[in-house]
């Protein structure tokens, strides 16, 4: 077990986790009530302040203090224990990026902030809003620099050697982070809040957007990389085997650094300011980045057959049977790895320049998000958060909770598929994204993408409920176990950090090389970015004023 | 480093499929000019009632074969009056924002372009079917966001 003070560090972390998480999931069923025009919401509250709540908190708060969690206990388990000055910053971290997390939620509360967690200029929210998502970004930099002076000091004592597979690619999500976030601090800090505090009268919009999604895209990655990690070192602990190649999983992580920042115009496929051109180059970028996707599902199905034919199973897919289904940490994490198939299929689909018009904006959008960051990430953080809890609180995880975890992860399947399958085919058929429940005047092709079997309101509506019932489940868990479970006294019952082992022997020292790394994602970061920024810049039209439409 | 045999027909075979991904879309888009809406143009968000061609918004036909149908986009609807165009004719879109972002959307197309603040969106379209057909925003632009819509007549 861990020591004491980063353990209870790493539970703050998973107590705002899953705060974030009970609030955001029950904004999520609301919304799905509001398009069916079931629920009728109170004058004081609006569909798109329940919708901005439902972004920040699951997708930027839920996974951000999850992800701080995992790497603190896995960084301490790893590496040893965090010295004073570690704790200290992780401690600050904690605290100013929750301090962020609270402003930002009482904006939009309030009504003040109704800008969703994507805030387009010229949207113009109270300027504390914009502080307050500035100081959720510079907690989770004091946090991540008091991982990587951990990390320093690990390598300083141990010279020559690589360091553990879990640091290194915990390592690897902070360079990726920290790098990503320049983009969304540049606006923040020089166009949105001199600009909401009256400082400045406008702001140039088409740059803002693109510093945003400089930042938006690798913000995904930043929730994938976390579950990657948890599917490369932990699954194979729970099959009994080893990392399938450990230089194959570093050279896979590295390649994220590369290839996940330069990206950030396929999200802008469809807007004017960008030449043909370079929206075209980052469409080539962004596919770079299915290489080490296809590298990880490659090794995690190489892990799964070496550990089914080690059990016993012949023939060509006799191993699948042998898996450990009746285990719940291995069989969520197994569900998520199956959703991101469709999901990254999806992605393509989105990245791929003008078949972009398509779905861009649409609720197929919605869907694709729902299947991607709403279960391989969110799924694999579940089956992260039945043993990590109880390994911090070091309490039992006890049959019973292993029987409701399975209806958890079985009720969030199906709620899933039916949610994110109507959210797709509504979106072909051309239903929008992010509205409030419309008929659009009863115009007869709305209510055509409504009439389907799968693709109507009343799908959404059974997912939706499905879901939050499955979230509920998942709060029970969770506070059982952080509170409730009985103190686990002997070894067996002493709930484990299932680490697997990985054979540095054959990786190659160059991979732990940083600077190697950082060095080659500024020269992609400048080819893609620096012309297009510039003549943003040079060639701006008038700035906007800010306007508050809601 | 050592790649598994399997590993490396694995990653050729997904290698190739993305050269031949890229390869349809690049074509696609820079030979047969199948390119999303864009375009490079300025204009000052506060003057454009008075900027052509927005001073004169709705449908003006160019030659016999092509049209403009200028837009304007506020919140929470289009300044474009009497939208009517035919069908089999080139039609070229073009659109700005007097406020903030919107998009400006064709129902059962591939019209779907982001109409952002200081800038001027276009696209070209050739509309096959005659016919109703339902134009929205799909970017989140305040409360009244689900009910900014109109129409196109094409006949």
């Amino acid at each position: 077990m861990i020591a004491q003070p980063e353990r209870k560090i790493a539970l703050w972390h998973l107590g705002v986790a899953y705060t974030a998480f009970l609030i955001g999931t029950l904004m999520g069923v609301l919304q799905v009530f509001i398009r069916n025009d079931a629920l009728q919401l109170p004058a004081w509250l609006d569909y798109y302040q329940i919708l901005t709540a439902h972004g920040v908190l699951l997708a930027l708060i839920y996974t951000t203090f999850f992800i701080f969690a995992f790497f603190i206990t896995g960084m301490s388990k790893s590496l040893g224990s965090f010295g004073p000055k570690v704790r200290l910053f992780s401690w600050i971290g904690l605290w100013v990026t929750l301090l962020g997390t609270i402003m930002a939620t009482v904006l939009i509360i309030a009504g003040e902030a109704s800008v969703l967690y994507t805030f387009y200029a010229p949207l113009k929210a109270n300027g504390f809003y914009y502080v307050g998502l500035a100081l959720v970004i510079v907690g989770t930099w004091i946090s991540s620099f008091a991982l990587v002076g951990h990390y320093m000091v690990w390598r300083r004592n141990h010279k020559g050697q690589l360091s553990p597979l879990f640091a290194f690619m915990t390592v690897t999500t902070i360079i990726l982070w920290i790098i990503a976030c320049l983009g969304v601090v540049a606006t923040v800090l020089f166009q949105y809040i001199p600009w909401a505090f009256g400082w400045t009268d406008t702001i140039n919009v088409e740059l803002s957007r693109s510093l945003f999604w400089y930042f938006g895209h690798p913000l995904v990655y930043f929730w994938l990389l976390p579950a990657y990690i948890a599917w490369y070192t932990i699954v194979p602990k729970l099959l009994g085997v080893k990392v399938f190649s450990d230089s194959l999983a570093r050279l896979a992580f590295v390649l994220f650094i590369l290839f996940s920042i330069p990206v950030g115009f396929h999200h802008q496929l469809t807007e004017p300011g960008i030449s043909n051109f370079w929206k075209f180059l980052q469409v080539v970028l962004t596919f770079m980045v299915i290489v080490p996707s296809l590298m990880t599902a490659f090794s995690m199905f190489a892990t799964f057959e070496i550990s089914g034919r080690k059990k016993g199973g012949t023939g060509l897919f006799g191993w699948f049977k042998k898996l450990p289904w009746r285990d719940i940490r291995f069989t969520s994490i197994f569900i998520a790895m199956a959703f991101f198939i469709p999901g990254g299929a999806g992605g393509i689909i989105n990245a791929s320049f003008q078949l972009n018009e398509v779905v861009h904006n649409t609720l197929w959008i919605v869907g694709h998000f729902h299947i991607t960051v709403g279960t391989p990430v969110a799924m694999t953080f579940m089956g992260l958060t039945f043993w990590l809890i109880p390994y911090l609180t070091g309490r039992r995880f006890t049959k019973r909770m292993q029987r409701l975890g399975f209806v958890q992860i079985i009720t969030w399947s199906i709620g899933m598929l039916l949610m994110s399958t109507a959210q797709h085919v509504l979106g072909l058929m051309g239903a929008p994204r992010r509205t409030a429940y419309s008929g659009y005047n009863g115009h007869p092709s709305a209510m055509e993408w409504f009439d389907g079997i799968i693709s109507n309101h009343v799908t959404m509506a059974i997912g939706g409920t499905i879901l939050f019932l499955s979230a509920m489940i998942l709060m029970y868990i969770v506070i059982m176990t952080m509170f409730v479970s009985p103190k686990a006294e002997t070894p067996d019952q002493m709930v484990e950090f299932p680490l697997a082992e990985s054979d540095m022997s054959h990786t190659p020292k160059w991979l732990e090389n940083w600077w190697i790394w950082i060095g080659i994602a500024a020269a992609l970061i400048i080819i893609a970015y620096a012309i297009p920024l510039t003549h943003m810049i040079q060639h701006a039209p008038p700035g906007s004023k800010g306007f508050i439409t809601w | 480093m050592h790649f598994h045999k399997y590993e490396k027909i694995w990653l050729s075979f997904g290698i190739v499929s993305l050269i031949v991904f890229l390869s349809v879309v690049g074509v696609s888009a820079f030979s047969q000019n199948h390119t999303p809406s864009g375009g490079m143009d300025t204009i000052d968000p506060e003057k454009v009632n008075e900027t052509a061609p927005f001073d004169n918004p709705g449908v003006t036909q160019l030659d016999e074969d092509t049209y403009q149908v200028a837009i304007v986009a506020l919140a929470f609807g289009y300044n474009a009056p009497d939208l009517r165009v035919p069908a089999g004719k080139e039609i070229i879109f073009k659109v700005t924002s007097t406020d903030v972002v919107h998009s400006f959307t064709i129902d059962n197309t591939k019209v779907n372009m982001m109409v952002v603040p200081g800038r001027i969106t276009t696209k070209s379209y050739t509309f096959e079917e005659p016919g109703k057909y339902l134009i929205l925003c799909n970017e989140y632009c305040g409360t009244g966001h689900h009910m900014m819509s109109t129409e196109i007549e094409v006949y």
